[in-house]
């Protein structure tokens, strides 16, 4: 699991590096997506993968060992929302540029042929 | 009344965030109630930090003792709860911020604040991420500062919206958010080898680690690191830096000269808690001041080929984050106090300087060519979707407040101080800073073997001053000594006593800097003494637990 759960760190990873060094806003925006997923997977992954353990205890007297850590999913919790909210806004940017520029390139401008 | 002191931690977080939300709830035909809320806060924050920072003083040593305080948030003791820590550097930087952001708000009235978007909710949360930045003493808390204060600039560099502000915070927003991931990742590193994201709980756990473990937790410690040298705006990954500042506004400008020394806080924090590790603090060492130094020249670079003077700003701020980087990089604990103490300068200054150049720009005669409204003849829809009706809506001149008369006197006399205060020359107190960086470099680089370091730091340090003096005179014989181009712009008040106030605070720092670089050794000496930071972050669980049985 630990193998398949790191290819699609790294293939997300890969794809979200190419795509954010791509001339167009809506491959940039696609890119960063890509990369907070990646990012994401990786935070939880942090916590150490495991099967059918609650993260959070139930009853007076518990083994820690029973249960998984809850700090990384409550991190990513907060990951994910802040990631969201930043391309959100990001996506209003580009629609900004596009409006202004008439053009879907990073800078603004078609560069010189 | 010590009820509401032990609670003084959490309000400069808290008044900016009530306040921003309070503003939105204050339509645009309401100003005054609007001005009045958001200076309220910020003197409150401003009153605040300055309790804070007397209470870190020694001449309160007997509040908090080491003059390191800690607030639970919550009432969970660290490294369970989040902790907020105040401790000198902390202080020293939450009155930075307040005093900056005082006076842009002041400067921000005269019409920099409409039309558009909230102005002045997003100026608040701007604040409140720099000054939760400043307090938290835990990683991952620091990562929603970060966030908090970087949100809050995207819009805030997109005021007046325009083409060339739209592409430059575009930029901004795709550099600082792929910066944003690798901090999560590096954060999330952190926490997958030690199983802690409190500042002082990390050093503890690390000492202990495996091997394997430990390369794991370098690669994260690292991977942060670069997280916070895009923020400080340090080589190579800066090139956001000189676009998005000199396009945003003036009063904006003037905050984010307190953003970049965000990422230098950051790498000082941290830096100085791993320094116990000598292996890893050697390295970091050697990295932070080779890529301070070529970030130096860069930003020298910058200053000499730029022709505008707010990019030549935004490239003086490039230079001292290059030499605050290199000078913390040669590892000497005597260099903190006078690398703080240029630190506080070159703040107040670049805060001063884009202040100033937000009315140097009007003396321009040919101004930026009007929004034309297209075939239509309506407004394009983009400038409605951000209210605003043209690209610029700063280039006219509305009439607000009393105009203040010998304006080009004014503007002359402040740009002179300005580069004064950006070279380094007596009597303003950026001679000052760096003259005590210079005699201890010199003194002491030898003891600990970096002669040759200390004396490459020296000559750069000697170079930013002449080339700040050649860029800036350049630009000032343009400005003033060329009328037959420029014409004399209405200045208003509101906008000319900040200016003033910034340089006249700056002055204070020259006629204080005896009892000021005293609180600087003291900062420096509990920053080289992460022992006692720590004990005092994680022993106040016991401390709280025998208050507690004594009430």
């Amino acid at each position: 699991m630990e193998a398949v759960y790191a290819l699609a760190i790294g293939v997300l990873v890969a794809a979200g590096v190419w795509l954010l060094l791509r001339p167009r806003t809506f491959q940039v925006i696609m890119g960063l997506s890509l990369l907070s997923y990646a990012t994401n997977l990786f935070i939880f992954g942090m916590g150490r993968l495991e099967i059918q353990r609650p993260p959070i205890l139930s009853g007076g007297e518990a083994t820690p060992a029973l249960y998984a850590d809850p700090v990384p999913q409550a991190l990513v919790l907060t990951a994910i929302v802040i990631g969201f909210a930043t391309t959100a806004l990001f996506l209003v940017v580009l629609l900004a540029l596009r409006g202004l520029s008439g053009t879907d390139h990073v800078d603004g401008r078609e560069p010189e042929q | 009344m010590t009820a509401l002191l032990d609670h003084l931690p959490i309000l400069p977080i808290a008044v900016p965030l009530f306040a921003a939300a309070a503003m939105l709830l204050v339509g645009d035909a309401r100003r005054t109630l609007r001005y009045s809320i958001a200076f309220g806060s910020l003197t409150v924050q401003l009153a605040v930090a300055l309790v804070l920072l007397y209470q870190t003083t020694d001449a309160a040593a007997h509040i908090w003792p080491n003059g390191i305080g800690v607030y639970e948030i919550g009432g969970w003791p660290a490294p369970f709860g989040i902790v907020l820590v105040v401790d000198r550097l902390s202080s020293m930087m939450l009155t930075l911020t307040a005093t900056v952001a005082l006076a842009a708000l002041v400067y921000s009235t005269a019409h920099w604040d409409r039309p558009g978007q909230p102005f002045h909710s997003l100026f608040q949360l701007l604040v409140m991420g720099l000054n939760g930045a400043f307090l938290t003493g835990d990683l991952f808390n620091l990562f929603v500062f970060f966030e908090v204060l970087l949100a809050a600039s995207y819009g805030l560099v997109l005021r007046g919206l325009g083409t060339a502000r739209v592409r430059m915070g575009l930029h901004y927003i795709a550099v600082n958010l792929a910066a944003s991931f690798l901090f999560l990742i590096g954060v999330a590193l952190i926490y997958g080898t030690v199983g802690t994201l409190n500042m002082a709980d990390l050093l503890g756990h690390v000492e202990a680690l495996p091997p394997d473990d430990r390369a794991l937790f370098d690669a994260g410690a690292w991977i942060l690191g670069i997280a916070f040298l895009v923020k400080a705006g340090s080589w190579p990954l800066n090139s956001w830096l000189p676009g998005a500042y000199s396009v945003s506004i003036a009063p904006v400008a003037a905050v984010f000269a307190v953003m970049t020394k965000v990422g230098v806080y950051a790498v000082l924090r941290l830096g100085t808690l791993m320094s116990e590790d000598a292996a890893a603090a050697t390295i970091l060492g050697e990295i932070l001041y080779y890529t301070g130094l070529v970030t130096l020249v860069s930003g020298m670079i910058g200053m000499l080929a730029t022709q505008h003077l707010k990019r030549l700003v935004s490239y003086s701020v490039i230079v001292s984050s290059g030499l605050l980087l290199a000078s913390l990089g040669l590892g000497i604990e005597a260099v903190t106090p006078p690398v703080l103490f240029y630190l506080a300068t070159s703040v107040l200054t670049t805060a001063a300087f884009f202040l100033l150049t937000g009315m140097t720009d009007r003396t321009r005669l040919v101004m930026p060519p009007a929004h034309e409204p297209d075939a239509q003849g309506d407004i394009l829809p983009v400038y409605m979707a951000f209210g605003v009706t043209s690209p610029d809506p700063y280039g006219t001149e509305e009439e607000v407040g009393a105009a203040i008369p010998a304006a080009m006197a004014f503007l002359g006399l402040m740009f002179v101080c300005c580069v004064l205060l950006v070279a380094g020359l007596p009597p303003l107190p950026g001679f000052v800073a760096k003259f005590t960086l210079l005699s201890v470099v010199l003194e002491t680089a030898p003891v600990v073997g970096a002669r040759n370091a200390g004396w490459v730091l020296a000559v750069a340090v000697l170079a930013t001053g002449i080339v700040s003096v050649v860029a800036l005179t350049r630009i000032g014989m343009r400005l003033f000594w060329s009328p037959a181009q420029r014409r004399t712009p209405r200045l208003h008040v509101v906008e000319a006593a900040p200016v003033a106030f910034l340089v006249l605070v700056c002055l204070g720092l020259t006629a204080a800097s005896g009892p000021v670089m005293r609180f600087f050794d003291a900062t420096a000496r509990s920053l080289h003494d992460p022992d006692t930071y720590i004990e005092t972050v994680l022993g106040s669980r016991v401390a709280s637990r025998t208050e507690g049985d004594a009430q």
